[in-house]
Protein backbone atom coordinates (compact mmCIF):
# COMPACT_ATOMS: atom_id res chain seq x y z
CA UNK A 1 0.00 0.00 0.00
CA UNK A 2 2.80 2.13 0.71
CA UNK A 3 4.26 1.99 -2.70
CA UNK A 4 1.06 2.40 -4.38
CA UNK A 5 0.32 5.60 -2.35
CA UNK A 6 4.20 6.76 -3.32
CA UNK A 7 3.05 5.56 -7.29
CA UNK A 8 -0.06 8.14 -6.66
CA UNK A 9 2.04 10.88 -5.01
CA UNK A 10 4.98 10.51 -7.73
CA UNK A 11 1.76 10.85 -10.21
CA UNK A 12 0.64 14.16 -8.50
CA UNK A 13 4.40 15.99 -9.14
CA UNK A 14 3.77 17.80 -12.63
CA UNK A 15 5.70 17.01 -14.97
CA UNK A 16 8.72 19.33 -15.87
CA UNK A 17 8.54 21.11 -12.89
CA UNK A 18 5.17 22.67 -13.90
CA UNK A 19 6.52 24.04 -17.28
CA UNK A 20 3.98 23.62 -20.32
CA UNK A 21 3.55 24.99 -23.93
CA UNK A 22 -0.26 26.44 -22.30
CA UNK A 23 1.51 28.82 -19.65
CA UNK A 24 4.03 30.41 -22.68
CA UNK A 25 0.89 30.57 -24.46
CA UNK A 26 -1.10 32.52 -21.67
CA UNK A 27 2.57 35.04 -21.08
CA UNK A 28 2.89 36.01 -24.90
CA UNK A 29 -0.63 36.68 -24.76
CA UNK A 30 -0.73 38.69 -22.03
CA UNK A 31 2.61 40.16 -22.67
CA UNK A 32 0.94 41.22 -26.40
CA UNK A 33 -2.24 42.72 -24.42
CA UNK A 34 0.22 45.32 -22.77
CA UNK A 35 0.07 48.61 -24.50
CA UNK A 36 3.12 49.49 -23.09
CA UNK A 37 5.43 46.89 -24.48
CA UNK A 38 3.96 46.97 -27.87
CA UNK A 39 5.56 50.29 -27.88
CA UNK A 40 8.65 49.58 -27.12
CA UNK A 41 8.59 46.73 -29.10
CA UNK A 42 7.03 46.58 -31.90
CA UNK A 43 6.54 50.16 -33.00
CA UNK A 44 9.30 51.84 -31.68
CA UNK A 45 12.12 50.31 -34.02
CA UNK A 46 9.76 49.85 -37.13
CA UNK A 47 9.49 53.86 -36.88
CA UNK A 48 12.87 54.24 -36.64
CA UNK A 49 13.08 51.52 -39.11
CA UNK A 50 11.39 53.63 -41.39
CA UNK A 51 12.80 57.45 -40.51
CA UNK A 52 16.96 55.40 -40.63
CA UNK A 53 16.12 54.21 -44.22
CA UNK A 54 14.40 57.04 -45.69
CA UNK A 55 16.61 59.59 -44.34
CA UNK A 56 20.12 57.97 -45.33
CA UNK A 57 20.68 59.14 -48.49
CA UNK A 58 22.98 56.56 -50.44
CA UNK A 59 20.45 53.90 -48.71
CA UNK A 60 21.01 51.84 -51.76
CA UNK A 61 24.57 52.12 -51.89
CA UNK A 62 26.11 48.57 -52.41
CA UNK A 63 27.60 47.13 -48.80
CA UNK A 64 28.85 43.31 -48.46
CA UNK A 65 26.26 41.00 -50.16
CA UNK A 66 23.55 43.51 -50.04
CA UNK A 67 23.29 47.77 -49.39
CA UNK A 68 23.18 50.17 -46.75
CA UNK A 69 19.52 50.25 -46.21
CA UNK A 70 20.10 46.43 -45.43
CA UNK A 71 22.78 47.05 -42.79
CA UNK A 72 20.63 49.75 -40.99
CA UNK A 73 17.84 46.74 -40.85
CA UNK A 74 19.82 44.82 -39.50
CA UNK A 75 20.96 47.30 -36.77
CA UNK A 76 17.35 48.17 -35.76
CA UNK A 77 16.07 44.39 -35.37
CA UNK A 78 18.64 44.03 -33.26
CA UNK A 79 18.03 46.98 -31.36
CA UNK A 80 14.06 46.01 -31.20
CA UNK A 81 14.53 42.18 -30.63
CA UNK A 82 16.84 42.97 -27.58
CA UNK A 83 14.65 45.14 -26.42
CA UNK A 84 12.02 43.27 -26.86
CA UNK A 85 13.98 39.99 -25.25
CA UNK A 86 15.00 42.31 -22.24
CA UNK A 87 11.23 43.94 -21.85
CA UNK A 88 9.84 40.70 -21.92
CA UNK A 89 12.47 38.97 -18.91
CA UNK A 90 12.48 42.38 -16.57
CA UNK A 91 8.24 41.68 -16.40
CA UNK A 92 9.56 39.49 -13.42
CA UNK A 93 10.20 42.59 -11.39
CA UNK A 94 6.53 43.44 -12.06
CA UNK A 95 5.49 40.01 -10.69
CA UNK A 96 7.36 40.01 -7.87
CA UNK A 97 6.24 43.34 -6.76
CA UNK A 98 2.53 42.16 -7.02
CA UNK A 99 3.47 39.42 -5.20
CA UNK A 100 2.58 36.44 -8.18
CA UNK A 101 5.96 35.27 -8.19
CA UNK A 102 5.64 34.21 -3.62
CA UNK A 103 1.93 33.05 -5.19
CA UNK A 104 3.64 30.63 -7.53
CA UNK A 105 6.53 29.54 -4.84
CA UNK A 106 3.42 27.95 -3.20
CA UNK A 107 2.61 25.80 -6.55
CA UNK A 108 4.47 23.32 -7.36
CA UNK A 109 5.95 25.11 -10.82
CA UNK A 110 9.75 25.15 -10.23
CA UNK A 111 11.83 27.88 -10.02
CA UNK A 112 13.70 26.92 -13.20
CA UNK A 113 10.22 26.50 -14.89
CA UNK A 114 9.06 29.59 -14.36
CA UNK A 115 12.84 30.97 -15.88
CA UNK A 116 12.44 28.81 -18.69
CA UNK A 117 8.52 30.34 -19.36
CA UNK A 118 9.90 33.88 -18.92
CA UNK A 119 13.08 32.79 -21.13
CA UNK A 120 10.86 31.57 -24.17
CA UNK A 121 8.40 34.14 -24.06
CA UNK A 122 10.90 36.84 -24.06
CA UNK A 123 12.34 35.39 -26.88
CA UNK A 124 8.57 35.07 -28.78
CA UNK A 125 8.43 39.06 -28.29
CA UNK A 126 12.05 39.37 -29.50
CA UNK A 127 10.79 37.17 -33.01
CA UNK A 128 7.75 39.61 -33.43
CA UNK A 129 9.65 42.78 -33.13
CA UNK A 130 12.45 41.53 -35.57
CA UNK A 131 9.77 39.88 -37.96
CA UNK A 132 8.03 43.35 -37.82
CA UNK A 133 11.17 45.33 -38.55
CA UNK A 134 12.48 42.78 -41.40
CA UNK A 135 9.16 42.91 -43.01
CA UNK A 136 9.23 46.70 -43.18
CA UNK A 137 12.56 46.43 -44.32
CA UNK A 138 12.02 43.63 -47.40
CA UNK A 139 8.50 45.82 -48.50
CA UNK A 140 8.65 49.40 -47.53
CA UNK A 141 12.29 50.77 -48.64
CA UNK A 142 15.40 49.69 -50.72
CA UNK A 143 17.27 46.77 -48.31
CA UNK A 144 18.36 44.18 -50.56
CA UNK A 145 20.40 41.00 -49.49
CA UNK A 146 19.84 37.64 -50.97
CA UNK A 147 17.53 35.45 -49.18
CA UNK A 148 20.24 33.20 -47.02
CA UNK A 149 21.46 36.31 -46.12
CA UNK A 150 18.12 37.67 -44.42
CA UNK A 151 17.38 33.80 -43.07
CA UNK A 152 21.23 33.96 -41.34
CA UNK A 153 20.68 37.55 -39.99
CA UNK A 154 17.64 37.18 -38.54
CA UNK A 155 18.90 33.43 -37.01
CA UNK A 156 22.09 35.77 -35.66
CA UNK A 157 19.70 39.04 -34.23
CA UNK A 158 17.03 35.80 -32.46
CA UNK A 159 20.06 34.02 -30.92
CA UNK A 160 21.63 37.06 -29.84
CA UNK A 161 18.23 38.30 -27.87
CA UNK A 162 18.85 35.58 -25.51
CA UNK A 163 21.60 37.34 -24.12
CA UNK A 164 19.60 40.07 -23.53
CA UNK A 165 16.58 37.82 -22.19
CA UNK A 166 19.19 36.85 -19.49
CA UNK A 167 19.58 40.58 -18.93
CA UNK A 168 16.46 41.26 -18.95
CA UNK A 169 15.29 38.27 -15.93
CA UNK A 170 18.96 39.59 -14.24
CA UNK A 171 17.55 43.44 -14.27
CA UNK A 172 13.95 42.12 -13.14
CA UNK A 173 15.63 40.27 -9.82
CA UNK A 174 18.02 43.28 -9.11
CA UNK A 175 15.43 45.91 -9.68
CA UNK A 176 12.79 45.14 -7.88
CA UNK A 177 10.36 48.58 -8.92
CA UNK A 178 8.74 49.77 -12.01
CA UNK A 179 11.77 51.49 -12.43
CA UNK A 180 13.41 48.37 -13.89
CA UNK A 181 12.23 49.01 -17.34
CA UNK A 182 13.27 52.70 -17.10
CA UNK A 183 16.44 51.39 -16.08
CA UNK A 184 16.55 48.55 -18.78
CA UNK A 185 15.74 51.00 -22.00
CA UNK A 186 18.27 53.09 -20.64
CA UNK A 187 20.89 50.67 -20.30
CA UNK A 188 20.22 49.63 -23.85
CA UNK A 189 20.19 53.21 -25.36
CA UNK A 190 23.77 53.37 -23.59
CA UNK A 191 24.65 49.73 -24.87
CA UNK A 192 23.88 50.69 -28.37
CA UNK A 193 25.47 53.56 -28.66
CA UNK A 194 28.73 51.93 -27.28
CA UNK A 195 28.04 48.58 -29.11
CA UNK A 196 27.70 50.72 -31.97
CA UNK A 197 24.38 50.20 -33.36
CA UNK A 198 23.29 53.58 -34.13
CA UNK A 199 26.92 55.27 -34.97
CA UNK A 200 29.45 53.44 -36.51
CA UNK A 201 31.78 52.94 -33.77
CA UNK A 202 34.68 54.04 -36.42
CA UNK A 203 33.46 57.79 -35.87
CA UNK A 204 34.53 57.06 -31.91
CA UNK A 205 37.18 58.78 -30.27
CA UNK A 206 40.09 56.61 -29.76
CA UNK A 207 39.92 56.02 -26.17
CA UNK A 208 35.90 55.51 -25.79
CA UNK A 209 36.42 52.65 -28.55
CA UNK A 210 38.70 51.09 -26.59
CA UNK A 211 35.77 50.98 -23.86
CA UNK A 212 32.91 50.13 -26.31
CA UNK A 213 34.69 46.92 -27.25
CA UNK A 214 33.82 45.13 -23.41
CA UNK A 215 30.32 46.48 -23.98
CA UNK A 216 27.77 43.75 -24.20
CA UNK A 217 26.09 45.20 -27.88
CA UNK A 218 29.13 45.11 -29.26
CA UNK A 219 30.00 41.71 -29.98
CA UNK A 220 26.61 40.60 -30.96
CA UNK A 221 25.87 43.76 -33.23
CA UNK A 222 29.25 42.76 -34.79
CA UNK A 223 27.98 39.38 -35.89
CA UNK A 224 24.35 40.06 -36.67
CA UNK A 225 25.84 42.13 -39.52
CA UNK A 226 28.42 39.41 -40.56
CA UNK A 227 26.64 37.77 -43.13
CA UNK A 228 25.93 40.82 -45.05
CA UNK A 229 29.62 41.91 -44.34
CA UNK A 230 31.39 39.01 -44.56
CA UNK A 231 34.63 40.93 -43.60
CA UNK A 232 36.85 38.92 -41.36
CA UNK A 233 35.45 37.01 -38.51
CA UNK A 234 36.93 38.54 -35.21
CA UNK A 235 36.70 35.58 -32.56
CA UNK A 236 36.40 38.57 -29.90
CA UNK A 237 32.85 38.86 -30.78
CA UNK A 238 32.51 35.63 -30.28
CA UNK A 239 33.99 35.74 -26.93
CA UNK A 240 32.68 39.33 -25.68
CA UNK A 241 28.85 37.58 -26.52
CA UNK A 242 29.73 34.78 -24.37
CA UNK A 243 30.71 36.43 -21.14
CA UNK A 244 28.48 38.84 -21.23
CA UNK A 245 25.77 35.91 -21.12
CA UNK A 246 27.51 34.08 -18.60
CA UNK A 247 27.49 37.11 -16.36
CA UNK A 248 23.94 38.26 -17.09
CA UNK A 249 23.22 34.60 -16.39
CA UNK A 250 24.92 33.91 -13.07
CA UNK A 251 23.59 37.05 -11.91
CA UNK A 252 20.13 36.41 -12.48
CA UNK A 253 21.00 32.60 -11.12
CA UNK A 254 22.16 34.35 -7.77
CA UNK A 255 19.34 36.92 -7.24
CA UNK A 256 17.22 33.91 -8.25
CA UNK A 257 18.35 31.77 -5.43
CA UNK A 258 18.07 35.17 -2.87
CA UNK A 259 14.89 35.82 -3.76
CA UNK A 260 12.82 33.89 -1.30
CA UNK A 261 12.13 36.55 1.03
CA UNK A 262 8.53 38.73 0.48
CA UNK A 263 9.15 41.74 -1.32
CA UNK B 1 -8.29 2.56 2.90
CA UNK B 2 -7.42 -0.57 4.61
CA UNK B 3 -4.25 -1.14 6.66
CA UNK B 4 -5.30 -4.87 7.53
CA UNK B 5 -3.79 -6.71 4.48
CA UNK B 6 0.02 -4.57 5.41
CA UNK B 7 -0.66 -4.55 8.76
CA UNK B 8 2.99 -3.86 9.54
CA UNK B 9 2.41 -0.85 7.73
CA UNK B 10 -0.21 0.32 9.93
CA UNK B 11 1.19 2.64 12.08
CA UNK B 12 3.64 4.48 9.42
CA UNK B 13 0.08 5.07 7.01
CA UNK B 14 -2.10 5.85 10.48
CA UNK B 15 0.53 8.62 11.13
CA UNK B 16 0.99 9.78 7.62
CA UNK B 17 -3.31 10.35 8.01
CA UNK B 18 -3.17 11.95 11.26
CA UNK B 19 -0.86 14.85 11.53
CA UNK B 20 -1.16 17.56 9.22
CA UNK B 21 1.00 20.53 10.84
CA UNK B 22 3.84 19.55 12.69
CA UNK B 23 6.13 22.71 14.45
CA UNK B 24 8.99 21.22 16.34
CA UNK B 25 10.88 24.19 19.00
CA UNK B 26 10.24 26.83 15.63
CA UNK B 27 12.56 29.40 16.01
CA UNK B 28 13.25 32.14 13.45
CA UNK B 29 15.37 35.51 13.62
CA UNK B 30 15.48 38.51 11.07
CA UNK B 31 18.57 39.77 11.81
CA UNK B 32 18.58 40.45 15.71
CA UNK B 33 14.79 40.26 15.91
CA UNK B 34 13.43 37.14 17.01
CA UNK B 35 9.60 36.62 14.81
CA UNK B 36 9.54 33.06 16.04
CA UNK B 37 10.31 31.83 19.81
CA UNK B 38 10.28 28.67 20.02
CA UNK B 39 6.52 27.12 18.43
CA UNK B 40 5.46 23.63 19.40
CA UNK B 41 2.39 22.75 17.54
CA UNK B 42 0.53 19.29 16.22
CA UNK B 43 -2.31 19.84 13.91
CA UNK B 44 -4.59 16.96 13.23
CA UNK B 45 -5.88 16.54 10.16
CA UNK B 46 -9.43 18.07 9.10
CA UNK B 47 -9.18 20.38 11.84
CA UNK B 48 -9.83 23.99 11.06
CA UNK B 49 -7.81 26.02 12.88
CA UNK B 50 -7.68 29.69 13.72
CA UNK B 51 -4.36 31.62 13.71
CA UNK B 52 -4.79 34.84 16.08
CA UNK B 53 -2.67 37.39 16.96
CA UNK B 54 -1.45 41.23 17.10
CA UNK B 55 0.67 42.80 14.21
CA UNK B 56 3.96 41.30 14.60
CA UNK B 57 3.18 38.53 16.31
CA UNK B 58 4.97 36.28 13.97
CA UNK B 59 1.92 34.64 12.10
CA UNK B 60 2.84 35.28 8.67
CA UNK B 61 6.23 34.25 9.13
CA UNK B 62 5.11 31.03 10.52
CA UNK B 63 3.01 30.42 7.61
CA UNK B 64 5.57 31.13 5.62
CA UNK B 65 8.01 28.73 7.20
CA UNK B 66 5.16 26.06 7.13
CA UNK B 67 4.88 26.61 2.92
CA UNK B 68 8.35 26.72 3.09
CA UNK B 69 8.72 29.95 1.39
CA UNK B 70 11.52 30.46 4.60
CA UNK B 71 13.32 28.17 6.35
CA UNK B 72 13.49 28.25 10.08
CA UNK B 73 16.37 29.91 12.17
CA UNK B 74 15.82 26.59 14.79
CA UNK B 75 13.71 23.70 15.21
CA UNK B 76 11.76 21.81 12.17
CA UNK B 77 8.75 22.07 10.33
CA UNK B 78 6.63 18.70 8.75
CA UNK B 79 3.57 19.15 6.65
CA UNK B 80 1.54 16.28 6.18
CA UNK B 81 4.48 14.08 7.04
CA UNK B 82 7.20 15.47 5.08
CA UNK B 83 9.04 18.60 4.30
CA UNK B 84 7.07 21.78 3.08
CA UNK B 85 8.52 22.51 -0.32
CA UNK B 86 7.62 18.43 -0.92
CA UNK B 87 4.52 18.53 0.40
CA UNK B 88 3.62 21.89 -1.80
CA UNK B 89 5.20 20.39 -5.18
CA UNK B 90 3.10 17.94 -4.44
CA UNK B 91 0.23 20.16 -5.22
CA UNK B 92 -0.89 18.63 -1.85
CA UNK B 93 -0.96 22.56 0.53
CA UNK B 94 -2.61 25.76 -1.17
CA UNK B 95 -2.35 29.10 0.34
CA UNK B 96 -4.46 32.25 -0.24
CA UNK B 97 -2.02 35.62 0.53
CA UNK B 98 -3.41 38.65 2.62
CA UNK B 99 -2.51 40.56 -0.21
CA UNK B 100 -1.37 40.74 -3.82
CA UNK B 101 -0.37 37.58 -5.72
CA UNK B 102 -2.49 38.28 -8.64
CA UNK B 103 -1.24 39.80 -11.86
CA UNK B 104 -3.55 42.60 -12.77
CA UNK B 105 -3.60 42.39 -16.08
CA UNK B 106 -4.98 38.63 -16.75
CA UNK B 107 -8.58 37.67 -16.57
CA UNK B 108 -9.79 35.68 -13.66
CA UNK B 109 -10.30 32.90 -16.11
CA UNK B 110 -6.78 33.45 -17.64
CA UNK B 111 -5.33 33.30 -13.66
CA UNK B 112 -7.59 30.09 -13.03
CA UNK B 113 -5.98 28.92 -16.44
CA UNK B 114 -2.54 29.51 -15.61
CA UNK B 115 -2.85 27.58 -12.15
CA UNK B 116 -4.82 24.93 -13.77
CA UNK B 117 -2.10 24.17 -16.01
CA UNK B 118 0.51 23.97 -13.12
CA UNK B 119 -1.65 21.35 -11.76
CA UNK B 120 -2.94 19.78 -14.88
CA UNK B 121 -6.60 20.81 -12.79
CA UNK B 122 -8.12 22.34 -16.44
CA UNK B 123 -11.21 20.21 -15.62
CA UNK B 124 -11.84 21.63 -12.75
CA UNK B 125 -11.78 25.27 -13.44
CA UNK B 126 -15.49 25.88 -13.74
CA UNK B 127 -16.20 24.13 -10.75
CA UNK B 128 -14.07 26.32 -8.61
CA UNK B 129 -14.86 29.04 -10.44
CA UNK B 130 -18.93 28.35 -9.09
CA UNK B 131 -17.92 27.42 -5.77
CA UNK B 132 -16.16 30.72 -5.37
CA UNK B 133 -18.73 32.95 -6.88
CA UNK B 134 -16.91 34.20 -9.86
CA UNK B 135 -17.84 32.69 -12.90
CA UNK B 136 -20.00 35.82 -13.40
CA UNK B 137 -16.70 37.97 -13.82
CA UNK B 138 -14.72 35.26 -15.61
CA UNK B 139 -13.40 37.35 -18.67
CA UNK B 140 -12.80 40.37 -16.25
CA UNK B 141 -9.30 41.57 -16.02
CA UNK B 142 -8.24 41.05 -12.37
CA UNK B 143 -7.64 44.71 -12.06
CA UNK B 144 -11.06 45.48 -12.82
CA UNK B 145 -12.52 43.50 -9.99
CA UNK B 146 -13.04 44.52 -6.50
CA UNK B 147 -11.21 43.62 -3.22
CA UNK B 148 -13.65 41.10 -1.78
CA UNK B 149 -13.91 39.60 -6.14
CA UNK B 150 -10.03 39.01 -5.95
CA UNK B 151 -10.54 37.47 -2.96
CA UNK B 152 -12.89 34.95 -4.16
CA UNK B 153 -10.36 34.58 -6.87
CA UNK B 154 -7.77 33.40 -4.71
CA UNK B 155 -10.02 31.41 -2.58
CA UNK B 156 -10.83 29.17 -6.39
CA UNK B 157 -6.78 29.57 -6.94
CA UNK B 158 -6.55 27.58 -3.74
CA UNK B 159 -9.32 25.40 -4.05
CA UNK B 160 -7.79 23.99 -7.62
CA UNK B 161 -5.43 21.89 -6.65
CA UNK B 162 -7.57 20.17 -4.35
CA UNK B 163 -5.06 20.51 -1.75
CA UNK B 164 -5.01 18.24 1.51
CA UNK B 165 -4.16 21.58 3.89
CA UNK B 166 -5.41 24.85 2.81
CA UNK B 167 -4.01 27.60 4.31
CA UNK B 168 -5.57 31.30 4.44
CA UNK B 169 -3.40 34.77 5.30
CA UNK B 170 -6.40 36.86 6.01
CA UNK B 171 -8.79 35.30 3.67
CA UNK B 172 -11.89 37.34 3.68
CA UNK B 173 -10.33 40.81 3.67
CA UNK B 174 -12.35 42.91 1.73
CA UNK B 175 -15.56 40.68 1.61
CA UNK B 176 -18.61 41.88 2.19
CA UNK B 177 -20.98 40.17 5.33
CA UNK B 178 -22.67 37.86 2.60
CA UNK B 179 -19.27 36.91 1.03
CA UNK B 180 -17.58 36.34 3.99
CA UNK B 181 -20.64 33.82 5.31
CA UNK B 182 -20.59 31.97 1.66
CA UNK B 183 -17.02 32.10 2.13
CA UNK B 184 -16.95 30.41 5.74
CA UNK B 185 -19.40 27.72 4.65
CA UNK B 186 -17.57 26.71 1.89
CA UNK B 187 -14.64 25.88 4.22
CA UNK B 188 -16.42 24.39 5.87
CA UNK B 189 -18.00 21.76 3.85
CA UNK B 190 -14.21 21.48 2.77
CA UNK B 191 -13.44 20.40 6.35
CA UNK B 192 -15.99 18.19 7.20
CA UNK B 193 -14.30 15.99 3.88
CA UNK B 194 -11.16 15.85 6.18
CA UNK B 195 -9.37 18.72 4.07
CA UNK B 196 -7.13 20.68 7.30
CA UNK B 197 -7.72 24.26 6.91
CA UNK B 198 -5.35 26.85 9.26
CA UNK B 199 -6.41 30.54 9.09
CA UNK B 200 -4.99 33.66 10.09
CA UNK B 201 -7.41 36.71 11.13
CA UNK B 202 -7.84 39.79 12.95
CA UNK B 203 -12.00 38.86 12.73
CA UNK B 204 -12.07 37.50 16.14
CA UNK B 205 -15.90 37.22 15.20
CA UNK B 206 -15.14 34.38 12.26
CA UNK B 207 -12.85 32.60 14.71
CA UNK B 208 -14.75 32.15 17.13
CA UNK B 209 -17.84 30.90 14.45
CA UNK B 210 -15.76 28.90 12.19
CA UNK B 211 -12.65 27.42 14.00
CA UNK B 212 -12.50 24.24 15.77
CA UNK B 213 -9.21 25.43 17.58
CA UNK B 214 -7.94 28.94 18.52
CA UNK B 215 -3.95 29.43 18.67
CA UNK B 216 -3.19 32.78 19.66
CA UNK B 217 0.24 33.89 19.80
CA UNK B 218 2.09 36.86 21.08
CA UNK B 219 5.72 37.76 20.59
CA UNK B 220 6.15 34.57 18.54
CA UNK B 221 5.12 32.23 21.23
CA UNK B 222 2.05 30.78 22.12
CA UNK B 223 -0.32 32.31 24.51
CA UNK B 224 -3.63 30.15 24.30
CA UNK B 225 -4.49 27.43 22.49
CA UNK B 226 -8.06 25.81 22.16
CA UNK B 227 -11.32 25.27 21.29
CA UNK B 228 -12.84 29.00 21.21
CA UNK B 229 -14.91 27.87 24.32
CA UNK B 230 -11.65 27.11 26.76
CA UNK B 231 -9.65 30.16 25.05
CA UNK B 232 -12.35 32.54 26.06
CA UNK B 233 -12.53 30.82 29.34
CA UNK B 234 -8.84 31.50 29.92
CA UNK B 235 -9.45 35.18 30.49
CA UNK B 236 -10.22 36.07 34.35
CA UNK B 237 -13.01 38.39 33.66
CA UNK B 238 -16.78 37.28 33.51
CA UNK B 239 -19.48 39.77 33.13
CA UNK B 240 -22.24 39.86 35.09
CA UNK B 241 -25.79 41.37 34.27
CA UNK B 242 -28.74 41.90 35.74
CA UNK B 243 -32.19 44.38 36.40
CA UNK B 244 -31.94 46.00 39.23
CA UNK B 245 -34.14 49.26 40.73
CA UNK B 246 -31.14 50.88 43.07
CA UNK B 247 -27.31 49.96 43.75
CA UNK B 248 -25.06 50.39 46.49
CA UNK B 249 -21.81 51.20 44.17
CA UNK B 250 -19.16 51.17 46.79
CA UNK B 251 -20.21 47.89 48.62
CA UNK B 252 -20.27 46.52 45.14
CA UNK B 253 -16.40 47.69 44.39
CA UNK B 254 -15.53 46.22 47.68
CA UNK B 255 -16.60 42.89 46.54
CA UNK B 256 -13.44 41.19 45.99
CA UNK B 257 -12.42 40.98 42.27
CA UNK B 258 -14.72 43.16 40.81
CA UNK B 259 -13.05 45.51 37.98
CA UNK B 260 -15.71 47.90 36.97
CA UNK B 261 -20.29 48.41 37.67
CA UNK B 262 -22.13 50.55 35.43
CA UNK B 263 -25.86 50.97 35.71
CA UNK B 264 -27.86 52.82 33.58
CA UNK B 265 -31.97 52.82 33.00
CA UNK B 266 -31.82 50.00 36.30
CA UNK B 267 -29.68 47.51 33.96
CA UNK B 268 -26.58 46.95 35.60
CA UNK B 269 -22.98 45.25 34.09
CA UNK B 270 -20.56 44.19 36.33
CA UNK B 271 -17.18 42.65 35.11
CA UNK B 272 -15.51 41.29 37.35
CA UNK B 273 -13.09 37.94 38.44
CA UNK B 274 -14.98 36.71 40.82
CA UNK B 275 -18.86 35.86 39.45
CA UNK B 276 -20.03 33.89 42.18
CA UNK B 277 -19.25 36.17 44.88
CA UNK B 278 -21.32 39.08 42.68
CA UNK B 279 -23.74 36.51 42.29
CA UNK B 280 -24.30 35.75 45.64
CA UNK B 281 -24.41 39.83 47.02
CA UNK B 282 -26.56 40.86 44.36
CA UNK B 283 -29.17 38.36 45.08
CA UNK B 284 -29.08 37.81 48.89
CA UNK B 285 -28.46 41.39 48.95
CA UNK B 286 -30.31 43.15 46.55
CA UNK B 287 -33.20 43.06 44.41
CA UNK B 288 -31.63 42.06 41.30
CA UNK B 289 -33.41 40.24 39.16
CA UNK B 290 -32.65 38.33 35.41
CA UNK B 291 -29.04 37.48 36.82
CA UNK B 292 -26.91 36.60 33.67
CA UNK B 293 -23.28 35.92 33.55
CA UNK B 294 -21.15 35.57 30.58
CA UNK B 295 -17.72 34.76 29.71
CA UNK B 296 -16.00 37.69 28.12
CA UNK B 297 -16.05 37.46 24.61
CA UNK B 298 -13.00 36.16 22.28
CA UNK B 299 -12.41 39.77 21.80
CA UNK B 300 -11.54 40.80 25.57
CA UNK B 301 -9.77 37.51 26.07
CA UNK B 302 -7.74 38.61 22.84
CA UNK B 303 -6.51 42.05 23.92
CA UNK B 304 -5.81 40.31 27.92
CA UNK B 305 -3.32 37.91 26.51
CA UNK B 306 -2.08 39.64 23.98
CA UNK B 307 -1.29 43.09 25.47
CA UNK B 308 -1.26 42.81 29.28
CA UNK B 309 2.09 41.56 30.88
Amino acid sequence: MNSAKEATLADKTPRYGGFSFDLILLETRRLLRNKRTMLSVLLMPVILSFIFTFSAKDAKRPLGVGNLSAFLVISLALYGAVQAASFGGSIISLERIAGWSRQLRTTPLSGSAYIAIKTITSLVLSLISLTAVFVVGVIGHKAHMPVEIWIACAACVWIGSLVFAVFGIFVGYLVPSENAMQFIAFGLILFSFAGGIFIPLSQFPHAIREIAYYTPLYGINEIVHYPLLQSNFDIIWLLNTIVWFAIFFIGAVVKFRGDTKRV
Amino acid sequence: MSDNSNAHEGPSVGQKHSTAIELRDLHKYYGGVQAVNGLDLNITRGEVVAFLGPNGAGKTTTIDMILGLSDPTQGSVSVLSMPPRRAVSLGMVAAVMQTGGLLHDYTVLETLQFMASIYDKKSAIDAVMSRAGITHIANSLVKSCSGGEQQRLRFAMALLPEPELLILDEPTQGMDVEGRKQFWLSIKEDAALGRTVLFATHYLEEADNYADRIILIKKGSIVADGTPMEVKSLSSNKTVRAHISSLDKEALLNIQGVVSADLSHNKLEIVCHDSDLVAKYLLLETDAANLEISLAGLEETFLNLTTNQ
